[in-house]
């Protein structure tokens, strides 16, 4: 109750230096910096639930790690698609390209030290979204689903060729990764590897929340809103665009690289099409740009998907797609757009 | 007479057999309000897309700030104060009013690529944008989304933005297009008080607005410069009459 209140006033104080006593207290709520009573309560249970996994969840850490990883690789979507606009159908490439960057230093290099491990993932990464995001930008909406589904397949395929660098169809096996800062072991519990990703999904959500509440990060919404008047604002539309398709392959990278140290193995999944589906549907079922709604996309279907797994191996995808047409039929605006109207409902006046 | 701010020198632009713009040759000085005329499909639109730098010209050159800016894109010469504004309400429908404007003061500051948010910054460029907002009695809508507002106050958002990017050319396309006659008075009343440096180029098919505040006007025809003068000049002028016999030209 406490922090409702704070959000209040500090909505009215807002309205107040403005200047204007005019009906909605969110002053940003187009450009998705609004709503924050939506953003505090999903981060609160995040981080509640995250606590409760570390302290009595110790068969889940784990899962809490891949969970974590699964969050990085969706707010690094939500930012492309979510406030940029951009499509893609094949950002698994990114974070495959990062899982076998780690894989590949470790078992062919003996580069083994996880945190530059983590940054070489994601420089290699930006570089490939440097190279493809130029091609990928020159086209729109179909075009640009069928470019980055055809570099996903061109490096997935070329990942399959190249055995004797990444194992192939068999996966990297005996990834190294060396204790962090030279004291922390990834343990056999899962503690380091759930600390671990936990620990760098609160830095990219921070660097994530600041920078979309900055110019820069409104400026890709005003891209995604209406290009022509961006571009007759004076922004150069195509650099903006492909720094951010860099900095969500980056971002993407250092996921998969946090996958192939927590796991000790890559395999062909990481580049796989499904995987690159799958996000783009964690990114819906939350809410597409909001960050908050990517981040609790990314924990509903990762815990669906291992239960339903568990309950049913055979048939978990029927479950899931059940799941899935629901959310789209009766909230269309994601989870996060469901957390809106129960807000909306609790304090009526507050929802205009 | 003061050096031009914005002119074209023997603009040409030709589809294959199509010619859209004839060997224009055009110049506004700073301070200037003048009007571009012309029928339907006299190619006025065609001659501010090659202002602007959306549509490349077959011949011809184009100097802005004494500049050569033929080969400019359409960021580059909005950094050199080149602004329009849309016929057709061109804006960020689902951000609010402020939010608008707010991008505009960004871009044009450079803040564009500024990764990180500055709380106190934001307040000082929230100011600012209200302050456009409210010569523009636009407000009272700040903190609503664009899409909310009614047609003409739309219209307004469009010459708001236009104006937080500190304009030195004002490109206006038809601004009281789709908003009706008695609705005007808003339009006309922020004309009459744009900054008396700034040069504007209205393009209008309101002859009223046209003769009420053009101290020289361009009369297009066929992608060439059929007359150019003062309003009574124009208003007199016999080739011009017969163009628009029946639309009802009149000082």
């Amino acid at each position: 109750m406490a922090r409702t209140e704070r959000v209040k006033s500090m909505s009215a104080t807002y309205n107040a230096a403005s200047g204007t006593g005019v009906s909605t207290p969110s002053t940003w709520r187009g450009l998705a910096m609004g709503r924050s009573g939506s953003d505090l309560v999903i981060a609160s249970l995040l981080v509640l639930a995250g606590l409760a996994t570390l302290l009595f969840g110790e068969p889940y850490w784990l899962l809490g790690a891949q969970v974590a990883i699964t969050m990085i690789f969706a707010l690094s979507v939500d930012l492309l698609v979510g406030f940029a606009g951009i499509v893609t159908l094949g950002h698994a490439v990114f974070f495959g390209l990062g899982a076998y960057t780690v894989g590949i230093a470790s078992v062919h290099l003996g580069w083994t030290e996880p945190l530059s491990g983590l940054l070489l993932a994601g420089a290699s990464a930006g570089l490939l979204g440097l190279g493809t995001g130029v091609l990928v930008l020159r086209t729109k909406g179909l075009g640009q689903l069928m470019l980055t589904m055809a570099f996903a397949s061109l490096v997935y395929e070329i990942a399959n060729r190249a055995k004797p660098v990444t194992g192939g169809a068999d996966g990297l096996q005996g990834v190294i990764v060396a204790p962090i800062f030279g004291l922390f072991d990834f343990d056999i519990f899962g503690l380091t590897a759930f600390l671990y990703t936990l620990a760098v999904l609160g830095i990219v959500v921070l660097f994530a929340v600041l920078m979309t509440r900055s110019p820069y990060g409104r400026s890709l919404v005003g891209i995604r809103e209406n290009r022509v008047r961006m571009q007759a604002i004076g922004t150069n539309v195509q650099q903006r665009l492909l720094s951010i398709y860099v900095v969500s392959a980056a971002l993407a990278g250092v996921a998969g690289a946090l996958l192939a140290q927590t796991s000790q193995f890559v395999g062909l999944n990481a580049l796989h099409f499904g995987l690159s589906g799958e996000v783009l549907i964690i990114v819906a079922l939350g809410g597409a740009g909001r960050l908050w709604g990517a981040l609790l996309g990314a924990v509903v279907f990762s815990l669906f998907k291992d239960r339903l797994s568990a309950l049913d191996p055979a048939y978990w995808y029927f479950w899931l797609g059940l799941l899935l047409a629901v959310i789209v039929l009766f909230a269309p605006k994601g989870l996060i757009g469901l957390v809106d109207r129960l807000m909306a409902a609790l304090h009526p006046k507050e929802a205009q | 007479m003061t050096a031009a701010i914005l002119e074209t020198r023997a603009l040409h632009k030709n589809y294959g057999a199509l010619t859209v713009a004839q060997n224009i040759n055009f110049t506004l000085e700073p301070g200037t309000f003048e009007a571009l005329i012309g029928p339907n499909g006299a190619g006025k639109s065609t001659f501010v897309n090659l202002l602007t730098g959306l549509v490349p010209p077959t011949s011809g050159t184009v100097i802005l700030d004494g500049a050569d800016v033929t080969a400019e894109p359409i960021e580059a010469r909005v950094k050199r104060g080149l602004v329009r504004t849309f016929q057709i309400n061109t804006l960020f429908n689902s951000l609010t009013v402020a939010e608008n404007v707010i991008l505009a003061l960004d871009e044009h500051r450079g803040q564009g690529w500024r990764p990180l948010p500055s709380p106190s910054r934001r307040r000082r460029i929230r100011e600012e944008a209200y302050d456009i907002l409210g010569r523009l009695g636009l407000e009272p809508w700040g903190n609503r989304e664009v899409k909310e507002l009614p047609y003409g106050r739309q219209r307004l958002v469009e010459i708001a933005i236009a104006l937080a990017l500190r304009p030195k050319v004002l490109l206006l396309d038809e601004p009281a297009a789709g908003i009706p006659s008695t609705e005007t008075g808003t339009i006309i009343e922020v004309l009459e008080n744009l900054a008396s440096d700034l040069a504007v180029l209205i393009i209008e098919h309101d002859m009223d607005l046209v003769f009420r505040f053009a101290q020289r006007i361009t009369v297009l025809v066929q992608g060439a410069v059929l007359a150019r003068g003062t309003p009574d000049e124009i208003a007199n002028n016999d080739e011009v009459k017969a163009v628009y016999l029946g639309e009802g030209i009149h000082a």
